[in-house]
């Protein structure tokens, strides 16, 4: 938002009027999620009537809320112009080290401690192949991607460790009758929405994704920011993967394999442009909901699985097409 | 403020729901993935047998068979209030605290042709096909009744470490040495195609070239058995090499029908799926005892007996296909 805003301020002054405050909010492309989450939450409740009820939901919700945790920080990496694909990789890794360190008989804190500190450093090592060495993030993290993915399997091997009785479901701790994982992802995304609207740190990750040459010549310390992102992404993608282990009692190599491309297609669903400089931590919180809801939705009405892929793969397209439509409209 | 309207909705229709409580036995049969042929033939038990029995059955799956794909829809079914869960579990673990979930909601929990290794207790009952420790038995006598128990056989297995193969294998060496039926039978070879085709097809050659005098070949594996006739086939040497083993009907068609192959084992999946829903409707109707020594009668299936660990198996023997019945089958 605040890059929209930085942007069309000059030039308003020189001859276009000021935009209509209705105009400024449906250019929003939040404002398209938010239109389909609407639609999906009419369409769930039509489709079947066991849907609409919000304790099922957010029930729901859990199952996505570790992955939807990742893609708020996915988020403001893909705005400053990288990528990381390697989180769903890392959460494996982190929760076979720590899941391999509590059953040697380290105490679970500090081998929590010791898993969120192993994806930390599997976020500095992305960074430095795509800031040190200078390679494009999208190569250097399916690298790693594979990278991690393949080490976690070294350390639980084809068998899944299990964790103790007392530490499983972190998904039926209830805070206000919110489980616990969609309280964490809630208050992840108003620490992060603040971070990224409303500081200057924040303002530099819009500056950098736009064009990181002039922000450097502005300036701003690029190599540093992008640092701080991917050590943050490689920390939220740790807990993430301990969040899982809490919430199916047990792990296994192939934890959350896949899911990042669920990561990106929320990030994207939210309007976050691939290429940088664009989205917002509100359009991939709405985007995390509308997946939620959709699959849901589908789920429990007992939909064709082959269907339910078109509708998603429908819907990224929509969102695709509805963000850059509304971009090229705002530059005008 | 959409989740109190939401909230407010909720409130309205869980009156509703109720009124569906007294609606007739709903079962669901969650798959490993979609567009399995062999689900089909398990989905088709359930459906004949709640057509019989008047209860509702829906099949749904994942469209992956990763370890969590499932979860979503288990979680589904426990909202939409069915009666009876039946699985064939993508983990032996990762399901543990939703099963648990609809267990405490009163839903009777099975795993069908496939089991929770190591987690029997988050579920109640486990359908199996047939009991393992016989397959090895049953198919010595088969090759036996090719080869007129005279001669010389060999195994081409799967891989070396795959337990219910090796588990079979042991099974065959122990009946040809103790049982003096097969005295003039002689195992000379076990080979391992790694239910690769390629490796199996290699394999199957080098057997033929090392033992001339070779009678029969035992291939407890479907990749195996496939790859094993298909030699026979382009050598044209049916009439000398009688091959047999575990294989799905579909694979082996083609093979029976032209003489390469008279006949194969396996078990029907469709029985699993017939007597999943029988039992499921006569526990959840008291009629059935759901503990280990109970047994109850399924009709086309006689007397079934619970077994340790809550174990049902659908069949004593395995099924065998010939160019009779390979017809019938369609998995």
């Amino acid at each position: 938002m605040s890059a929209l805003e930085t942007q069309s301020a000059p030039s308003s002054q020189d001859a276009a009027p000021v935009r209509p405050r209705w105009q400024t909010i449906i250019i929003r492309p939040e404002t398209m999620t938010l239109i389909l989450l609407v639609l999906g939450v009419f369409a769930g409740g039509l489709l079947s009537p066991y849907f609409l009820d919000i304790n099922y939901i957010l029930k729901s919700f859990t199952l996505y809320a570790e992955v939807a945790m990742v893609a708020l920080v996915l988020t403001m990496v893909i705005i400053a112009g990288e990528i990381d694909l390697s989180p769903a990789a890392n959460m494996a890794l982190s929760a076979c080290v720590f899941a391999w360190m509590q059953q040697a008989g380290i105490p679970i804190p500090v081998a929590v401690a010791i898993g969120l500190a192993s994806g930390v450093l599997m976020g500095a090592i992305n960074a430095f192949f795509a800031i040190a060495l200078q390679l494009p993030s999208i190569i250097v993290t399916i690298g790693t991607l594979t990278l991690y993915r393949g080490l976690a399997q070294i350390i639980a091997g084809d068998k899944s460790i299990r964790v103790p009785e007392w530490f499983i479901g972190i998904d039926k701790i209830m805070l206000a009758g919110i489980p616990l994982p969609a309280v964490i992802f809630i208050v992840l995304a108003i620490v992060l929405g603040v971070v990224l609207g409303g500081t200057i740190f924040g303002r530099q990750i819009y500056q950098i994704g736009t064009n990181e040459i002039a922000a450097r010549h502005a300036g701003i310390r690029s190599a540093r920011i992008k640092l701080i992102l991917f050590l943050l992404i490689g920390f939220v993608a740790a807990a993430a993967g301990i969040m899982t282990a809490s919430r199916l009692g047990s792990v296994r190599y192939d934890l959350a394999l896949g899911q990042e491309l669920q990561m990106v297609l929320m990030a994207m669903l939210g309007g976050t442009y691939i290429f940088g400089g664009r989205g917002t931590i509100l359009g991939t919180f709405l985007a995390a909901w509308l997946l939620v809801i959709v699959s849901t939705g589908m789920i429990v009405a007992n939909v064709l699985p082959a269907v339910q892929l078109v509708v998603l793969g429908g819907l990224l397209i929509v969102s695709i097409v509805a963000t850059n439509f509304i971009y090229s409209r705002a530059q005008r | 403020m959409l989740k109190k309207s939401l909230f407010g909705l909720a409130l309205g229709l869980t009156m509703a729901t109720g009124a569906f409580a007294q609606d007739p036995l709903s079962i669901v049969y969650v798959g490993k993935n979609t567009g399995n042929p062999y689900f089909d033939s398990i989905t088709g038990g359930f459906v004949d047998a709640c057509k019989e029995l008047g209860c509702e059955f829906e099949f749904v799956a994942p469209p992956t068979a990763e370890a969590t794909s499932q979860i979503p829809f288990i979680e589904a079914q426990i909202q939409r209030g069915v009666d009876v869960i039946a699985i064939a579990p993508n983990s032996p673990d990762a399901l543990n605290q939703v099963l648990d979930d609809a267990k405490s909601k009163g839903i009777l929990v099975l795993t069908v042709n496939g089991d929770l290794t190591g987690n029997e207790s988050h579920r109640d009952a486990t359908i199996l096909p047939v009991n393992f420790d016989i397959v090895g038995k049953d198919q010595v006598e088969m090759v036996g009744s090719l080869i007129g128990y005279e001669g010389e056989i060999a195994i081409l297995s799967a891989t070396t470490e795959a337990p219910d193969q090796n588990k079979w294998i042991v099974g065959m060496n122990e009946t040809l040495a103790n049982d003096p039926k097969y005295a003039k039978m002689k195992l000379v070879a076990t080979v391992y195609g790694d239910d690769q085709p390629e490796k199996s097809t290699t394999e199957m050659e080098a057997l033929l070239s090392n033992y001339p005098n070779l009678k029969g070949v035992i291939a407890p594996t479907t990749v195996g058995i496939a790859a094993a006739a298909q030699v026979v086939q382009s050598r044209g040497i049916a009439s000398t090499v009688h091959v047999t083993g575990l294989g799905l009907p579909s694979e082996m068609r083609d093979f029976v029908k032209d003489g390469t192959v008279t006949a194969f084992q396996l078990w029907s999946p469709y029985n699993e799926g017939w007597l999943a829903a029988h039992f499921a409707k006569g526990v959840k109707e008291g009629t059935i005892k759901n503990e280990v020594g109970s047994t109850f009668e399924v009709p086309n299936l006689g007397t079934v007996t619970i077994n340790a660990g809550n174990s049902i198996n659908t069949q004593a023997e395995l099924t065998t296909f010939n160019a009779e019945n390979i017809d019938d089958f369609n998995f």
